[in-house]
């Protein structure tokens, strides 16, 4: 399959006045054509700072990438100048963001949001980027575009809003789209639809979506391969079928564990014991040693492999190990 | 959209009436009166002079009688400036405060919102901190001492501007940039501030990821937002400006308005006090109410009296 997109152990950290925070500790990860690749994990584990980086929107100062590469359509994305990537931003890469009630400006009509957009890109008058913005809130499904495109962001319900934002993020046809929790600030009805526009968007126009999200529910729905992502590492790496039905990463099994059932007798829910490592020092070994019930001697000191499972599947962790004991393998 | 209007309307008018009423009776208690000079004036001559101007007449009948020919913008004759009615006085004052006014108003805004402005997009940077010094210092030396330093520089100990008076636009450099420094620097500190909490936004992140350039980032999406304090500052700033300043006219020989409303007071001329007073509140009144018009223009949430629809 043709890659889109390809991240090389992307480090990105912040300087702050008690030291450097590492959120993103060595990513790599890549994203194929039409694809869509969820990328899970609790708060502050790293996933909207990575998709920020993508993007070059992480605020700097404080933040930087000290080390790694994003490489898209052969060109690494972490070197190119701000005005060449000012080009490539809501062009080839746009993003959608978590909360459409303040994604979008308050004092511009929603219609002018999106026509600047495609008139920042295109080179095209006020007329034609009207008719495209109209297409495109058409295809986002609002119904009569023609009067709501003059009309402000207050005006709309907060689905709907976000429709807004997606039309804006697709206007121009990119290739990649990354929405950072995109579904998190709605409920869950408006979820549902907004998660079917998804996938009908990219039928449509053949999109590679990288979808951030701590919502298991909204990935089983949608992705097609998983990252999962802990203390500014992934951890696990699969199809949706291979991480929910077979989890190696002590981590992601906690993570599926964690979710409330309804179907299950036993209501109780199970939470991962303890909390993330600070990331001002993180540690030397996995950072998930010290809440994981299977953890080894070698695990808080020295980082596992990665360890390949099939051809998508893949795990750090040192209970794959060959040299791990069998038992303990079996166990988990 | 008309009942919101109509009652705006109707609630300034009743604002102007308090105002009239409180400064008529507030006045006539002050002790002293126009005719108590140092020189003994005769009784007699008094008492005419207090007929002639109706100020034997019990309060109440004065009051009613202004309200009558306020109704007709008639504000009376100036007793002290006896050759001049106070309509008089105004019409030639108000033309040259305002113009001073006006200039004053254009630079303190055009200068304060692009130092703001600057300042927010280096935030905590040098020019920041430059532009805030330049703040505070606008803030806290008054006009006064400011014009004073102006003179010195500027017209003595390097004649480029003449000293005072008010004739050619040259005479007119000095007094504006010692009467805008102190709201400029106003509208600069306030423009910074909301300016950076709106560039904080998530829609300017939003902006940025659509590609925009910073220009239209900062000019399209941010500043209409951030303006709104200034706006809301604007209409008191306008009316206090544009009806003329006292010490600033006084220092730099400028024939406005501001000098009567504080000789009016020294002198007890009534109709000059009350219609330098009603003239002011007036102004301040209408630039309230533009403002809240501007709300509604520059950002759409604020629709005055419309139903949502």
């Amino acid at each position: 399959m043709e890659k889109v997109l390809e991240i090389k152990d992307l480090h990105v950290s912040f300087s702050t006045y008690g030291g450097d925070v590492k959120a993103v500790r060595g990513v790599t990860f890549d994203l194929h054509k039409g694809e869509t690749l969820a990328i899970v994990g609790e708060s502050g584990c790293g996933k909207s700072v990575t998709s920020q980086s993508i993007m070059r929107l992480i605020p700097s100062p404080p933040g930087k990438i000290t080390q790694g590469e994003i490489l898209f359509k052969g060109r690494n994305l972490t070197n190119v100048s701000e005005t060449e990537m000012r080009k490539i931003r809501g062009a080839d890469i746009s993003m959608i963001f978590q909360d459409p009630m303040t994604a979008l400006n308050p004092t511009l009509s929603v219609g002018e949001q999106i026509i600047e957009g495609i008139r920042q890109h295109k080179n095209i008058g006020q007329a034609e980027g009207r008719k495209a913005a109209l297409e495109m809130m058409e295809l986002v499904g609002i119904p009569s575009a023609a009067v709501r495109m003059k009309q402000y962001p207050h005006q709309f319900s907060g689905g709907m809003r976000q429709r807004i934002v997606i039309a804006m993020a697709l206007v121009c046809q990119p290739e990649v789209l990354i929405a950072d929790e995109p579904t998190t600030a709605l409920d869950v009805t408006i979820q549902a639809q907004i998660l079917e526009l998804f996938r009908d968007i990219q039928e449509k126009t053949g999109v590679s979506i990288i979808l951030i999200t701590h919502d298991l529910g909204v990935v089983a729905q949608v992705a097609d391969r998983i990252a999962v992502m802990y203390a500014g590492k992934i951890v696990e790496t699969g199809s949706r079928r291979e991480i929910f039905y077979n989890p190696q990463h002590p981590y992601t099994r906690g993570l599926l564990r964690s979710v409330p059932r309804l179907d299950a007798d036993d209501a109780e829910l199970l939470p991962i014991d303890g909390s993330p490592p600070d990331l001002f020092s993180p540690p030397a070994g996995c950072p998930f040693a010290a809440r994981c019930e299977h953890a080894m001697e070698v695990c808080s000191r020295v980082y596992p492999n990665k360890t390949r499972l099939t051809s998508i599947h893949q795990v750090d962790c040192w209970l794959q190990d060959e040299r791990a004991p069998k038992k303990m393998a079996a166990r988990i | 959209m008309n009942s919101y209007f109509v009652k705006r309307v109707i609630a300034m008018f009743v604002t102007l009436w308090l105002i009239i009423t409180l400064t008529f009776f507030l006045m006539h208690s002050i002790p002293g009166n126009p005719f108590a000079t140092d020189r003994n004036t005769n009784e007699a001559v008094q008492k005419n002079l207090n007929s002639f101007y109706h100020l034997d007449d019990p309060l109440y009948v004065q009051y009613g009688s202004y309200l009558k020919s306020l109704v007709t913008f008639n504000l009376g004759p100036s007793i002290k400036q006896s050759a001049f009615t106070v309509n008089e006085l105004i019409g030639r004052g108000f033309p040259v405060s305002m113009e001073l006014g006006l200039w004053t108003l254009v630079v303190a805004v055009v200068c304060g919102i692009l130092l703001g402005v600057v300042a927010a997009l280096r935030h905590n940077g040098i020019i920041d901190y430059l532009a805030m010094t330049l703040a505070v210092i606008g803030i806290s030396v008054p006009n006064f001492v400011m014009a004073t330093l102006l003179i010195q520089q500027f017209a003595v100990n390097w004649p480029i501007f003449p000293v005072a008076t008010w004739s050619s636009p040259m005479h007119m450099v000095l007094p504006i940039l010692a009467l805008a420094s102190g709201p400029m620097a106003i509208i600069a500190r306030l423009t910074r501030s909301s300016m950076i909490e709106v560039l904080a936004q998530d829609y300017i992140r939003t902006a940025r990821a659509k590609g925009l350039s910073p220009a239209k980032i900062v000019f399209k999406h941010a500043l209409r937002n951030a303006l709104m304090p200034v706006v809301t500052l604007l209409g008191a700033l306008a009316a206090g400006i544009l009806t003329g300043t006292f010490v600033i006219e006084k220092i730099f020989a400028i024939p406005g308005m501001g000098k009567y409303f504080v000789e009016s007071i020294n002198q007890r001329d009534y109709p000059v006090i009350m219609g330098t007073t009603v003239f002011y509140s007036a102004i301040l009144i209408i630039m309230l109410y533009l403002v809240d018009l501007a709300y509604g223009i520059i950002d759409p949430r604020i629709k005055l009296g419309k139903k949502e629809g």
